[in-house]
């Protein structure tokens, strides 16, 4: 069978819907088009019978009562709603608020937001493996700290943070936890009845949902109060206003009652095509991985290619879909904060490609991800006047570099 | 963003890749740029007797649109002589290849790789700033 060219690996940035979530979906957008909230006759009731169920598939996945499931428009919304929600109807405890540098935008910006509204806020360096070190976060934490937010699956290198450990800190400290959870949903187990979390943000479409459509977890034992972001209707018991998207809603439901069902199995299966991947570009010389092997997602290969620019490598990977954290393919001309904040020099942080795999990747795709990459590699450093100095032994750092420009 | 096809053909098919021997003559080497930056541009011009630059390479470290401009450079220096490349703007090589906003400095970049290479070849050839051989109008 002719392969699909490009060969999507991109599964972090977003994942195409189920063909199985979508066949779900599609009734609810010319059939059962009721509003939810409408009371009064049988459209209204279908549609709110299958918002519930949906609620009911999104708490199982993750171990959580139904009632602690808030719709939201994504991942964004709902780190937004959970850290300014939070920040502000706590604030008579604490203005201070701690994160960490390598959260998603999402995050980061939120917390830049509440810092102009006056709010302090920490953000914490992780060590070079990606991993937060527990200790500096204890040390963080102040008489008047009222939140803290740290991802649990990261999206440009795949590590794992300890959430278990790091809620318990906070619980000692009565600090409010939120962990964005976009990432991780369907690739690790997720229990909220032992996870000391008090706020978890979902995201469907990087679980072969919709894009569109997430949903906020807010613990009610111990409750967890917030401020709403969207007013309006009273929805959500008035944690956030608006019609429920009903065919939305169904498709993040069936993703993530999939998720549930086949997580184990395809975590398994995605693993060994990411390890064959890891084991051939090790072979290559001057090969770095960005982000701790271990405490990571078996979905994510994130890796630096000395030597060679990562813009370039795309442009030569042309027929595989992948992403870079160069410069020269972000919108401003910097490297991943990400692998900055890991202490990766900037030639590395221009080098690297984040490859991730998910369920519709074959072991036939990795093969020829794996002799592309190989040849384009091989070819670029012809190219490249530092692979040339690298081979003569001139030290590369020693060298007086004409910024020009 | 999609690759313009005249960046895509000079990454395919690069022109004078490459470095001259350490012991050739009439050869000024630029190197431009920085890894820090990600963009580092090397370009060797090898000048005749009579001031002609008779074949140039290069070898760069950076974007689509670095590679095509320092690809396109060498091919425009050949045949003319130091002061026709140091009128090369980086204005008609960013036109040439039809470079988005964000990627012009490139173009600026590779417009300070012939100014760098011309002023390492002069300053081993001992020619001064007017173009002429100092040691001949010694003599």
């Amino acid at each position: 069978m002719p392969m699909k060219l490009p060969i999507y690996l991109d599964y972090s940035a977003t994942t195409p819907v189920d063909p199985r979530v979508a066949e779900k979906m599609i009734p609810f957008l010319t059939e059962a088009f009721g509003n939810p909230a409408s009371r009064s006759h049988a459209f209204g009731w279908t549609a709110e019978k299958a918002v519930e169920d949906a609620r009911e598939e999104v708490a199982k996945l993750v171990n959580a009562d139904p009632k602690e499931i808030v719709w939201t428009s994504g991942a964004t919304e709902s780190d937004n709603l959970a850290i300014k929600g939070a920040a502000h109807f706590y604030e008579t405890k604490g203005r201070h608020l701690i994160t960490v540098k390598t959260e998603h935008k999402a995050v980061l910006d939120t917390m830049r937001e509440l810092e102009a509204q006056g709010f302090e806020v920490t953000y914490l360096d992780p060590l070079p493996n990606g991993l937060l070190d527990l200790e500096a976060f204890r040390a963080a934490i102040r008489p008047d700290t009222s939140l803290a937010s740290v991802m649990h699956v990261n999206n440009e290198i795949g590590v794992v943070q300890d959430i278990a450990a790091i809620g318990a800190i906070c619980r000692e400290h009565r600090v409010i936890f939120h962990v964005d959870a976009a990432q991780s949903t369907g690739k690790v187990e997720i229990d909220l009845a032992r996870l000391p979390v008090d706020l978890m943000s979902f995201s469907a479409h990087k679980t072969y949902g919709p894009k569109g459509i997430g949903a906020l977890y807010v613990r009610r034992q111990p409750r967890v109060r917030l401020k709403a972001m969207m007013h309006g209707g009273g929805h959500e018991r008035g944690l956030r206003s608006g019609t429920l998207a009903t065919h939305q809603i169904v498709g993040m439901g069936e993703a993530f009652r999939l998720a549930r069902e086949e997580m184990a199995e395809e975590s398994k299966r995605i693993g060994g095509l990411r390890d064959k991947l890891l084991a051939a570009v090790k072979d290559l010389e001057e090969v770095y991985i960005n982000g701790d092997l271990e405490q990571r997602v078996p979905h994510n290969l994130n890796v630096s290619f000395n030597y060679v620019e990562g813009e370039s490598l795309m442009m030569a990977l042309k027929d595989l879909a992948v992403s870079s954290g160069s410069a020269c393919t972000s919108a401003s001309l910097e490297p991943s904060y990400v692998l900055r904040a890991l202490g990766r020099s900037d030639e590395l942080a221009h080098s690297s490609l984040r490859f991730t795999f998910g369920r519709y990747t074959t072991e036939a795709d990795v093969d020829f991800a794996i002799s592309l990459i190989k040849e384009k590699v091989e070819r670029l450093r012809d190219l490249s006047p530092l692979w040339e100095m690298y081979k003569d032994g001139i030290d590369i750092n020693s060298v007086q570099w004409a910024a020009a420009h | 963003m999609a690759y313009n096809e005249k960046v895509i053909d000079h990454y395919e098919n690069p022109r004078n890749v490459g470095t001259f021997g350490k012991e050739e003559d009439g050869v000024g080497t630029g190197v431009v740029g920085a890894p820090a930056c990600g963009d580092v541009m090397k370009l060797q011009i090898k000048v005749n007797d009579d001031g002609v630059i008779e074949d140039a390479k290069f070898k760069t470290y950076g974007c689509g649109s670095a590679i095509a401009s320092s690809s396109l450079v060498t091919e425009w220096v050949k045949g003319k002589t130091v002061e026709e490349a140091l009128a090369i703007k980086n204005t008609e090589i960013a036109e040439a290849l039809a470079l988005p906003p964000v990627k012009i400095h490139c173009s600026v970049l590779a417009e300070d790789a012939i100014k760098a290479a011309v002023n390492d070849y002069r300053a081993k050839s001992g020619v001064d700033d007017a173009g002429y051989d100092i040691c001949k109008s010694a003599a």
